[in-house]
């Protein structure tokens, strides 16, 4: 049984049909990307399936259970952890602060332990805390350190996404929703952090599924690419399949002249 | 000379200032309080004030981030001389003009009292011109003061505020010292300080300022390390601690009376504090739960209570009450746990409302007695003896017991889960969700906690006015609490408690004088003023929590941080790859 199985999933937004009956399965431990020109409806694909946006039909059976239009921090709780396309961390908590929060929906001690000081409460608050920085070592010295008590708003554009990775990261997650996670970052960025999405895998078991722009990284991470247009799915299979396939090249490059059909496919161009 | 328009502008303000407190009486009501005897009254600071903040700012010029600023003595005095002239030309023009144009008709305050002392009682010919004279010296003073270096600046500064806080504070102080002999050699028999105590008082601020200078400096970089930081931070807690219980036994009735209102303030303070300050939810009808905590405690415990009376021990209320504030909290809670922003505080506002009208409603009247009230609550029994607002010296430690339970609950939860919680919420509620927290727990633990809070300060209010009516519970209550955060500093415990000190215990509260019955008019006008203020100069409040500072701070404590790090903000540098 696939982790994550989505079938006819529907969403739209007034005349707009972000997502129009997407199929999609993943299984525990791939990778797989998510691609396709901007407007594809991608990010309303991860949207949709993070609980931020209910989806108007079909359904999202994850491990077993179907989470349409639950909550997203029902969702979160179950396994399910997303970053931003444009990175919203909580910019006046520290770094540190960032990555405990995460681990809000894996703890529990509520006012009372507060008020009292309870030593359970001590305990967790101790546990966040370790979890925290190990999470953070996950980038090595990128956010290690100092870095801990900065606030999020002094960090780089590369370290804002590797801290909203960390956050996702200190949720727990079985599956991890990665929204363009190279955005904005310079090649030698892009290539460490190409590694860490396969060290994601390999040393930290999770799935993930990423939208990225960057063929290289696409290349290189996923076991799978699933190609959307106009909220329609239109390609899947592994790198080389998907990159030769006829209807791919068409939704990025547009129809070659002389043949029928009219423009709107260059709309988004 | 060519005129500066910076100077120009300044000097129009100070006259304006000048005209306008006059116009509305404030100079004359303050006139009645001496700060200096006999020759100097508030009314008179307010009037020569103006001028001198006036020449200062013009002295300033336009502050530039990037060049030093220049200090020259002639050259400050000189523009603030030209700004405090424009400043008196301006008020000299306004009291010209009272007649030709009927004035008074528009501001009943004017009249012949004010003329007197706007002239300084020279009458108004010859009064013109010392006033014009008063106000281009003390525009030069305030513009000379700004031309000093650094030191002596800040020296005058010290000594005058100190010489001000003295002769403000003189109930206080006399208060204190107890002993009528020394007292009397402070301060006038007639009010206020005598010439050559203030000039010790100003003597002694500026010497301490200078003798303990690089003290401070070394506090301030002991608090930075870690160890004996903390030891540092404890022993400041202990004096405070100290100061709080001693305090009240020293000082009389009337101040002690003044303190409980500021305590009741502060627990509010710190209960919106929760709400606003931490989880981020503007609530405009906080006053709410104030009612629900006064008129519960005075249902349970008064044997006037119209239809239910049990006539319960205060304490055994006590409990009873915060149940019946957490359930208001999730009633008002619950149907505004979608809405945002602007929408929630429209909404709470409304609420807030709802509560005091239900009160005199039909419906509820039978049970809460409507316009006519409860009356004859009884204190807070301790011991064998009733404490209520008839015994202050007592009531004052029953408020500073909850005021400490409810820093105590802010304290705690500000670091933790919770508070965490709730401060992700403030800053991105969608994200917050998206990473797993339920909003809808966070903001009604938040609303709860609140208004437990505000119920401890309702049940110690009923106790201690022994009646309660509607009219206790408007809007105004819900404005002021909101206030009194904001100057102090949101998110923060002592920001919470010094805005109170000053706005209720000093100006007054919305239904209570402050310490300085002169103010109890133009209160709402100075709280407006001190808002305004805040918001461009220092929107963080007076003692800001880190947090918040940052928010508002983003690019300069970014710069810092970079400072810091010399560089490392930019980017690591590459060690390694």
């Amino acid at each position: 049984m696939p982790l994550l199985e989505i079938r006819g999933l529907e969403k739209q937004f007034g005349g707009i049909k972000a997502l129009g009956g997407v199929d999609f399965h993943i299984d525990e431990g791939e990778i797989v990307s998510v691609i396709g020109p901007n407007g594809a409806g991608k990010t309303s694909f991860f949207n949709v399936i993070s609980g931020m946006f209910p989806p108007d039909d079909g359904t999202i059976v994850f491990d077993g259970d179907n989470v349409a239009g639950h909550l997203p921090n029902e969702i979160t709780k179950r396994g399910i952890a997303r970053t931003f396309q444009n990175v919203r961390l909580f910019p006046n908590l520290t770094v540190l602060e960032n990555v405990m929060v995460g681990q809000h929906c894996r703890t529990k001690q509520g006012i009372w332990g507060t008020i009292f000081q309870t030593k359970a409460q001590r305990e967790e608050e101790q546990m966040i805390e370790d979890n925290a920085k190990e999470v953070l070592s996950f980038f090595g010295t990128r956010l290690a350190g100092y870095r801990h008590d900065q606030p999020a708003f002094v960090l780089s554009y590369a370290n804002r996404r590797r801290l909203e990775i960390a956050r996702a990261m200190a949720t727990e997650p079985r599956l991890i929703l990665l929204d363009e996670p190279t955005a904005g970052m310079n090649p030698k960025e892009t290539v460490e952090l190409t590694e860490l999405i396969g060290k994601l895998r390999s040393d930290r078991g999770l799935t993930v599924v990423i939208i990225e722009h960057d063929m290289k990284v696409v290349k290189n991470v996923s076991d799978r690419v699933v190609v959307l247009d106009h909220g329609v799915k239109i390609a899947e299979g592994d790198y080389d399949t998907v990159s030769t396939n006829e209807d791919v090249i068409e939704a990025y490059l547009g129809r070659p002249h002389g043949e029928a059909g009219d423009d709107e496919e260059s709309e988004y161009e | 000379m060519s005129l500066d328009p910076l100077t120009r502008r300044w000097g129009l303000i100070g006259g304006a200032i000048m005209a306008f407190t006059g116009a509305i009486g404030m100079l004359v009501s303050f006139d009645e309080r001496i700060l200096i005897s006999p020759i100097l009254s508030l009314g008179y600071l307010t009037l020569l004030l103006a001028p001198a903040i006036a020449g200062h700012m013009a002295a300033r010029g336009k502050v530039s981030v990037l060049e030093e600023p220049e200090h020259d003595v002639a050259q400050g005095a000189q523009k603030g001389l030209v700004a405090g002239l424009i400043a008196g030309v301006f008020a000299v023009v306004f009291m010209l003009a009272v007649n030709p144009f009927d004035l008074s008709e528009f501001f009943p305050n004017i009249n012949d009292r004010m003329f007197d002392m706007m002239t300084f009682d020279f009458g108004l010919g010859l009064g013109s011109v010392v006033l014009i004279v008063a106000s281009a010296l003390a525009g030069a003073a305030g513009g000379a003061i700004y031309g000093l270096d650094d030191e002596p600046r800040e020296g005058v500064f010290r000594s005058a505020i100190w010489v001000i806080l003295f002769s403000l504070f003189e109930l206080v102080v006399s208060d204190v010292i107890e002993v009528d002999a020394i007292v009397d050699l402070i301060y006038a028999r007639g009010g206020g300080l005598h010439i050559w105590s203030a000039i010790i008082i100003g003597a002694l601020a500026w010497w301490l300022g200078v003798r303990y200078k690089g003290r401070r400096a070394e506090l301030t970089q002991m608090a930075k390390d870690s160890e004996a930081g903390s030891r540092l931070r404890w022993s400041l807690i202990g004096v405070a601690a100290l100061l709080v219980i001693v305090l009240p036994m020293l000082v009389g009735g009337i101040v002690n009376e003044l303190l409980i209102n500021v305590a009741l303030f502060i627990l509010m303070g710190l209960g919106l504090n929760i709400v606003v300050g931490l989880a981020g939810l503007l609530d405009l009808g906080y006053v709410a739960f104030f009612a629900v905590g006064a008129y519960g405690m005075a249902v349970l415990t008064s044997p006037l209570s119209p239809a239910f009376s049990p006539e319960l021990n205060w304490w055994v209320a006590l409990p009873v009450v915060m149940v019946l504030a957490a359930i208001a909290g999730v009633l008002v809670g619950t149907p505004v746990i979608r809405m945002r922003g602007d929408y929630l505080a429209i909404v709470t506002l409304g609420f807030g409302e709802i509560v005091r009208i239900l009160i005199l409603s039909d419906w509820l009247t039978p049970f809460l007695g409507g316009a006519q009230g409860i009356t004859r609550i009884p204190g807070i029994p301790l011991g064998a003896t009733s404490v209520s607002g008839t015994s202050p010296e007592l009531f004052i430690y029953m408020t500073m017991l909850l005021v400490g339970v409810a820093a105590y609950i802010s304290y705690r939860t500000q670091e933790s889960r919770i508070g965490r919680a709730w401060a992700a919420m403030r800053e991105d509620e969608d994200v917050a969700e998206a990473i797993g927290i339920s909003t809808v727990q966070a903001k009604l633990l938040a609303f709860v906690t609140g208004a437990i809070i505000a119920s401890f300060a309702g049940a110690l209010f009923s106790a201690k006015v022994g009646t309660v009516f509607h009219n206790s519970f408007d809007v105004l209550v819900s404005i002021i609490i909101l206030v009194v955060v904001i100057v102090g500093g949101m998110g923060s415990i002592r920001g919470v408690a010094l805005g109170a000190l000053i706005l209720i215990g000093v100006l007054g509260g919305p239904k209570s004088q402050g310490l300085l019955g002169e103010f109890a008019e133009f209160k709402l006008l100075i709280y407006g003023a001190i808002l305004v203020y805040m918001m461009l100069q220092r929107p963080e409040g007076l003692l800001p929590s880190v947090r918040r500072s940052r928010e508002l701070h983003q690019e300069e404590a970014a710069q810092d941080a970079w400072l810091d790090k010399k560089g490392s903000f930019i980017e690591e540098p590459e060690a390694s790859v």
